[in-house]
């Protein structure tokens, strides 16, 4: 059982990630699959500044920018940026309140083997007849004219990587309400468990809606219904509605783990604590709550009318107030501390300013009347990429390189890292700053091309080679993390020396079982407080005993692969007659994997407690 | 720190490249607004822009104070400070006054964009603009005629616009004269449009408009134009289009044989050479060509010549790609070519 330090062989590792259900080996696959997309969103990223670096371009044509763009939103939001925050929750957070794992290790498994299979259905699209082509949002009259297959891959496997997020939210919603130790109280809990509790609890209200619209879509496209034709008495706008009471949660969703990640590295690499942790506490709950009212600010030029868009408007306007809290929290947790610049701080450090720039033009946006001189431009374009790209995309970089030791026990290269830092900065702000200027001089968004002689040359140009500095910032990147995991140097619990939080009192990685003893809690920065104190290790919160840990399974694979193939029965089955079949035979596999779950008694295995006592001099 | 400098010093460049490059073309931006709806949103604009300026000059001296006083020098630790009650409710309270700053002339400008009154009188300027697939129809119901492509308006009075689109959503946005709004495929927006003379003047008395919403290959490609004219001018203008009852008849020989190719070849079936709005809008099938002649440019984006309009003949496809005329009729030789352009630029209504 105790072998996460034992050589193995290849098929053996493999079938051991197939299986798994520890909350840090499915980091470690949140990671690579979310990494993956990062770098093929990535890549349809530059094949789209390529086309925009000169005016008339024909390096694409428009119908395949049209898909490589879609492409491009598609995977960044639902493929890149939520599993790669997944990741560093799944590594850290169980850690964090002192858990053993997530409170549904099983569930935990199958939600990410639903987003990797919904994906991989997704990006199937490439081979299989051409990709998604009405946009990330795929509004409904477009993507109902859009011929083909291409919807119904954006369809289907949102739908399907959609129910896994569900379940991930779920799982860490129970894991913090129910999993934290003994003294671990809400009030004292980290603020990425914090950000992650709010964002989670977003995902149980935003993507129900999503699913639903989702189906509409599916139904309309695949089934003969008419919920958005409108000659048939349906309505496109129900679909802007739905998706949008998904689509701006979502964005906090994203923003919201992000905030918290900079608040650990702010609060870590400053030696302070966090500056009016009450206040930050409060501000996200606000953000979160707030963030439901306010998706018709992505409709303020769909014609709602005046008193409609004046509300939403002022309510929109309302989200700068939590979110300046937490700005200067931030910069006054800096303030009088002992500021050092790693890697990650250097990330946190340029986020804050980055970030405000994404938020004040946001506010901009919330003005309705001056939005529809930005809606639907290169304005909107650069707005959201300076809160995506500088709020999430930083945060995950911070994150990866502050938890890297954490999660595999050797250090990212600083220097290298640095070199990532200043290339991915400078990159981003010559990417996107010129963008909002491009917008307001008249070049509307998702267009494959722009016209000669219309003031629009220089913005772009400009743009095209901020992203090449990007891309080579991420060719680093990768570089960095080769050499570490070749070079393998292991450190020890707290590598940088600052850490605060209980995840820095274990070793790095943690054995499976995480906390030999559950750890006690006695303060806010719990072991920043023993520290102090002058104690190395946490006090534990219960005598040694045996630890029940819960079985591998292979399960939640093959629930997942079920959908998979259904969905293509339901794809092909109004051009083929194997369609139908091959539909029930998937749903057949899901259903029956369930039934086995449901029926086959797993009541997991106990590790005892001599195998612990052995495993002392193993730990650091 | 000295790094951090040079990256300021590089945003400040970019920036500075961009006020040297001007505030884009007078005819397509928004940054040199052209009417009384542009120049509300600009003002907004403007006033956003200079509070959001604000917040960014405290929250970057505070970052940069912080970066150069704050640096571990030795190995204390510093006092772990829990809160600042005081601090806290300081900036609560700041962003909520910048906020009402903010929200009170928008809720304002809101409800005066949104107030249509007027639009009902006989004599008000009413246009129903229908989005297709990747082109513009202008229908003046007041008047009972139809244009295509190119709206022609007078300046210094407000024009009224009935919103929609005909297969999938469209945006209609022209920039130096206001803000977009879409047209959907479900129901009727309104708004007004006001443009001035002198501002016209200076864009050429054509501004260019854009589709903003997604709505399929050609989408970048969807481009309108609006004709703004003195009073006097449009009046002639509309008087040329109500007597377009019939098709004009041609003059040159050449333009004749046009003539016979348009009708022969079925360019008649979807695009009409008469301004009445009697037809059925989904009849409608192609842009009206009435005053085809008369327009600068043709598809939105090839300039208004012999030359560029055969390019167009010849091969739609290689210019609007996805566009609904391809394969429509048999491939037309040099001499048909020659003949419809000069057929289709005799199109005239104000000579």
């Amino acid at each position: 059982m105790n072998s996460y330090a034992q050589k193995r062989g290849f098929l053996a590792t493999l079938w051991d990630y197939l299986t798994t259900v520890d909350h840090k080996k499915i980091a470690i696959l949140y990671l690579v699959a979310g990494g993956f997309f990062f770098v093929l969103g990535g890549i349809e990223a530059l094949l789209i500044r390529v086309q925009l670096a000169v005016p008339n371009n024909d390096f694409m044509s428009a119908d395949m920018f049209n898909q490589v763009m879609t492409m491009h939103g598609t995977t960044m939001i639902f493929l890149a940026a939520m599993p790669l925050l997944f990741a560093l929750m799944n590594a850290v957070l169980p850690l964090q309140i002192g858990a053993r794992d997530v409170a549904f290790p099983f569930i935990n498994a199958l939600g990410f083997w639903l987003f990797l299979f919904g994906g991989i259905f997704l990006n199937l699209s490439w081979f299989l007849g051409g990709a998604p082509d009405a946009g990330w949002t795929s509004y409904a009259s477009l993507s109902l004219a859009s011929e083909g297959k291409r919807i119904d891959f954006y369809t289907l496997g949102l739908q399907i990587s959609g129910f896994g997020t569900l379940m991930a939210g779920i799982n860490f919603i129970v894991t913090i309400i129910n999993m934290r130790t003994t003294g671990m109280t809400y009030m004292r809990m980290p603020m990425f468990t914090w950000t992650t509790f709010v964002a989670c609890s977003l995902i149980l209200f935003a993507f129900p809606p999503l699913t639903i619209s989702i189906f509409f879509l599916i139904f309309d496209r695949l089934f003969g219904a008419q919920f958005f034709n409108v000659d048939m008495g349906g309505n496109t706008i129900i679909w802007e509605h739905l998706f949008w009471i998904f689509g701006h949660p979502e964005v906090y969703i994203l923003v919201l783990p992000a905030f918290g990640i900079f608040s650990e590295v702010i609060s870590t690499f400053s030696r302070k604590r966090l500056f009016g942790y009450a206040s930050m506490v409060f501000a996200t709950v606000l953000i979160g709550f707030l963030g439901f009212m306010v998706w018709a600010h992505h409709m303020f030029t769909t014609g709602l009318g005046p008193i409609a868009n004046a509300i939403f408007a002022v309510a929109t306007m309302a989200i700068a107030v939590p979110t300046g809290i937490k700005i200067f929290n931030w910069l006054l947790t800096m303030w009088g501390g002992s500021i050092k610049l790693t890697t990650p701080m250097l990330y946190a450090v340029a986020f804050i300013p980055s970030f405000v720039i994404g938020g004040v033009t946001g506010i901009m946006n919330a003005a309705s009347v001056a939005d529809y001189q930005y809606h639907d431009t290169y304005f909107v374009v650069g707005h959201f990429h300076y809160v995506i790209l500088g709020g999430v995309v930083f945060a995950v970089l911070a994150g990866l390189h502050f938890y890297w030791p954490k999660m595999f026990g050797t250090m990212l290269n600083e220097t290298l890292g640095k070199i990532t830092f200043w290339l991915f900065l400078i990159g981003f702000h010559l990417t996107f700053f010129v963008q909002h200027f491009l917008g307001l001089m008249g070049m509307p968004r998702r267009t494959f091309t722009f016209l000669e002689g219309q003031g629009l040359e220089t913005g772009n140009y400009i743009s095209s080679i901020g992203s090449v500095l990007m891309a080579v910032a991420s060719v680093i990147l990768v570089i960095n993390i080769i050499i570490t995991s070749v070079k393998n140097k292991k450190v020890g619990n707290d590598p940088w020396g600052d850490g605060r939080t209980l995840e820095w009192s274990i070793s790095s990685p943690p054995p499976y079982y995480n906390f030999k003893q559950l750890p006690l809690v006695r303060s806010i920065d719990a072991y920043w407080h023993e520290k102090m104190e002058g104690r190395k290790e946490m006090p534990p919160a219960e005598p040694l005993g045996d630890i029940h840990m819960p079985n591998p399974s292979f399960i939640p694979f093959m629930i997942s692969f079920g959908l998979f193939i259904a969905a293509f029965g339901a794809m092909y089955r109004p051009d083929y007659s194997w369609g139908l079949p091959v539909l029930i035979g998937g749903l057949v596999i899901t259903f029956g994997s369930m039934l086995v779950r449901s029926l086959k008694d797993d009541l997991g295995t106990y590790i005892k407690k001599e195998e612990l006592d052995d495993d002392k001099g193993v730990k650091a | 720190m000295k790094r951090f400098t040079r990256w300021r010093l590089s945003l400040l460049l970019v920036i500075m490249a961009f006020i040297l490059s001007g505030c884009g073309e007078p005819y397509l931006s928004s940054l040199r607004p052209a009417g009384e709806v542009a120049k509300k949103q600009f003002h907004l604009m403007l006033l956003s822009t200079a509070i959001m300026v604000l917040v960014i000059l405290v929250v970057t001296t505070l970052f940069v104070i912080v970066l150069i006083r704050f640096r571990r020098k030795d190995d204390r630790i510093p006092e772990q400070v829990e809160g600042s009650h005081k601090l806290e409710v300081i900036w609560t309270v700041i962003p909520i006054i910048l906020i009402l700053i903010l929200a009170l002339p928008t809720v304002k400008a809101t409800l005066a964009l949104g107030n249509m009154s007027g639009m009902e009188d006989e004599d008000a300027v009413v246009v129903n603009v229908r989005a297709s697939l990747y082109w513009w129809e202008f229908e003046y119901p007041n008047e009972g005629i139809v244009t295509s492509q190119e709206l022609v308006v007078p300046t210094d009075e407000k024009i009224f616009f009935n919103l929609t689109a005909s297969d999938v959503k469209h945006s209609f946005w022209v920039p130096a004269l206001g803000g977009t709004l879409d047209t959907n495929t479900d129901n009727v927006n309104t708004f007004w449009l006001q443009i001035d003379s002198d501002a016209a003047e200076e864009a050429g008395n054509l501004f260019y408009g854009k589709c903003a919403e997604l709505c399929g290959p050609s989408h970048a490609l969807m481009d309108s134009k609006v004709r703004a004219v003195s009073r006097d001018e449009y009046d002639r203008w509309i008087k040329g289009m109500k007597a377009a009852k019939e098709p004009q008849k041609p003059e040159t020989a050449l333009a004749k044989k046009g003539e016979e190719i348009f009708n022969e070849k079925g360019c008649i079936s979807c695009h009409a050479v008469t301004s009445a709005n009697s037809t059925i809008e989904a009849a409608r099938i192609g842009p009206n060509l009435t005053d085809f002649g008369e327009r600068a440019y043709v598809v939105g984006i090839l300039q208004n010549n012999k030359e560029e309009l055969k390019k167009w003949l010849k091969n739609p496809e290689s210019v609007k790609p996805a566009n609904k005329m391809t394969g429509t009729y048999e491939e037309l030789t040099e001499e048909e070519l020659d003949a419809l352009a000069e057929y289709l630029l005799s199109l005239k209504v104000t000579e």
